[in-house]
């Protein structure tokens, strides 16, 4: 990663426009790309080649956690401090079940909650991005490109030229 | 079945509109006089409740109309009627997102924010109920000197993990979604306090497409995950009951009874909030009477299915021809409370029939009226279980009966007040209707028109 990275925000005004103009980017050989849109975008993530996320592997393994921290305690706990009720068995697997139903969903939602958040580097309190002049519109109803520097090899001149081509409504340099 | 095929929001409007509107009700709010009159009333309710509470603590449950054999009445009723209004948050919200059906994106964030005020409400009800509440760190394992541990094989026990998730976990998912919103909100913010409320809320969200893409991953999969949470947290307090020998509680058609009579009150509470929210601040064009027809036809049939757990309830009686069983059944039929039973089957039921016509369903102050009729009718169900299988059980000598006292009524009444006071400052800070998804269904809905 370059010390200080930077790039080129291209403004589109519809989602279709912003997938259009990925494509030619792509095509172009640009390959630092990211998008900032108000919504998800359906076939944006296929067209940047993004990596698939991996948070349904972490959900799985906080999942496995709850449910064995959850029956590991409460089998030490009947074991620690053992009462015999009419003579039902102490480690009763189906009355432990509901204590390790809960705990298994309580670990796997929390765990993909913060695993997003930790893979998407948040929380922070600001992004060089939120200088860009319009880039407030991202949450509202416009659709930016960005394309990002290449190690160094980055041509402001000719990258803005491009992105104006494929019909981006606005270009701004940005630090990222 | 009438046509879904058609648009659920009027396509003639534009995405930044959509966006301005709903951010602007935090940003610029709309009904000042409205809400603060609105707020007057709930903080006296909250007063009721703190005083109550108050009360309650300083003398003891005692104040309450519970006795032997009576020892669960209004705490416990009131928990089960909170918690089941509760669950149609998640379940508007977290199983019609994995159904795709999405009517729902109008309707889910303030659906999800009542949860979250509901599960308080309920939750806080069987910390009042424990007559000394400054040993509920026992409920917890600890290593205590005293060397003893909760006992787990006790569905007691079982209450307090399930409505600790169930509340942790709403509030994760809830969070999860306004996240987008929050940053909408912080980038339309003009005044210094709102961006920076909205600017550290928001956790830096700039929706970047790699950022989206994990975002919808774990979003749906905590919904994915919120659905059985919702079924195994009302199984698990249909258990408290079910578990027992109690005549009237001992019967395998509770979990799927009381789930569905939860959906059934919630489905009735967010019909309830959703006419009063899109009267008070003007959002016919998002909550549309497309929305309240749907509304309305869930509402229907989760009515009918909890009709059905009456009518097995019954069932399940006489075939058992279990004498107290059967005395039980005579009690809520015939006995002191046979009001209770015949006002849950008259407010639930009754009414509900006049859903079966389209008009009945679009029309606001109809649906409103239906609505507040069921959560009644629930209200009475969940009394009737209580009391009418406890006041009369195996012994003829401990037979007694219960009246509820002032204080029952005023804690009852004052944590609707703690419902009111937190979400009327919810609806005031965080925009009510998710932003981006309306969004989305908005442009959806527009491509297919155009394209």
């Amino acid at each position: 990663m370059a010390e200080k990275s930077c790039g080129l925000l291209a403004e589109f005004d519809s989602p279709e426009a912003l997938k259009a103009a990925a494509k030619q980017a792509r095509a172009a050989g640009y390959r630092r790309l990211d998008a900032f849109t108000p919504f998800p975008v359906e076939g944006l993530a296929q067209i940047l080649r993004l990596p698939k996320p991996s948070i349904s592997w972490v959900g799985l393994a906080g999942g496995v956690t709850g449910a064995s921290v959850a029956l590991l305690m409460q089998c030490y706990v009947n074991y620690d401090f053992p009462i015999n009720v009419g003579g039902r068995p102490l480690y009763a697997l189906s009355a432990f079940a509901v204590v390790m139903f809960e705990l298994t969903i309580l670990f796997s939602a929390l765990s993909m909650i913060a695993a997003m958040l930790w893979q998407n580097g948040l929380p922070r309190l600001n992004h060089p991005l939120f200088d860009a002049k319009r880039f407030h519109l991202a949450s509202k109803d416009r659709f930016f490109l960005c394309i990002a520097d290449d190690d160094g090899r980055f041509d402001e001149t000719e990258i803005g030229s491009f992105l104006r081509q494929i019909g981006a409504k606005s270009v701004e340099f940005t630090a990222l | 079945m009438t046509d879904r095929s058609g648009d659920v929001l009027p396509t003639d409007q534009s995405i930044g509109g959509v966006s301005d509107q709903l951010t602007g009700i935090p940003l610029h709010f709309p009904a000042e006089r409205r809400w603060l009159i609105a707020m007057l009333f709930a903080s006296l309710l909250l007063l009721m409740f703190v005083i109550s509470v108050i009360a309650l603590f300083t003398r003891g449950v005692g104040i309450w109309g519970i006795n032997i054999p009576v020892n669960w009445a209004f705490a416990i009723h009131n928990y089960v009627w909170w918690l089941g209004i509760g669950h149609a948050g998640t379940l508007i919200s977290a199983l019609l997102l994995l159904t795709q059906s999405e009517w729902r994106n109008s309707l889910n964030r303030f659906a999800e924010t009542m949860t979250l005020f509901a599960v308080v409400c309920a939750g806080i009800y069987p910390v009042l109920h424990l007559g000394r509440p400054w040993y509920l760190y026992w409920m917890f394992p600890y290593p205590a000197t005293m060397g003893v541990w909760p006992q787990f094989r006790s569905p007691l026990e079982w209450d307090i993990w399930a409505v600790l998730t169930y509340l942790t976990v709403s509030l994760a998912f809830w969070y999860t979604g306004l996240i987008p919103d929050l940053a909408a909100a912080r980038d339309r913010a003009t005044t210094r306090i709102w961006q920076i409320f909205f600017g550290i809320t928001s956790l830096g969200w700039r929706g970047s497409a790699a950022h989206w893409l994990r975002w919808s991953q774990a979003y749906r999969l905590t919904a994915g995950l919120a659905v059985p949470l919702v079924v195994s947290v009302h199984s698990e307090v249909s258990l408290l009951f079910a578990a027992g020998q109690i005549p009237g509680w001992h019967s395998t058609i509770f979990p799927p009874y009381f789930v569905l009579g939860a959906a059934f009150s919630g489905f009735a509470v967010v019909s309830i909030i959703a006419i009063s929210l899109r009267s008070w601040f003007g959002l016919n064009n998002l909550v549309t009477d497309e929305h309240l027809d749907l509304l309305g036809v869930v509402l229907l049939a989760t009515g009918l299915m909890t009709a059905y757990g009456y009518i097995f309830e019954i069932f399940d009686t006489l075939y058992s021809s279990e004498p107290h069983e059967l005395q039980t059944l005579s009690d809520r039929l015939t006995g002191a409370y046979a009001w209770t039973y015949w006002g849950a089957i008259f407010f639930n039921f009754i009414p509900l029939q006049a859903l079966w016509w389209r008009s009945a369903r679009r029309t606001g102050w109809s649906l409103m009226l239906i609505s507040i009729f069921v959560a009644l009718g629930m209200w009475l169900e969940r009394y009737l279980i209580l009391v009418t299988s406890l006041y009369r059980d195996f012994l003829v000598s401990s037979w007694s009966s219960f009246t509820p006292t002032f204080w029952d009524w005023s804690t009852y009444f004052g944590t609707i007040g703690l419902f009111l006071v937190p979400f009327l400052i919810a609806i005031r800070v965080i925009p009510l209707i998710s932003i981006f998804e309306t969004k989305e269904l908005l442009h959806e809905e527009q491509e297919t028109k155009h394209g």
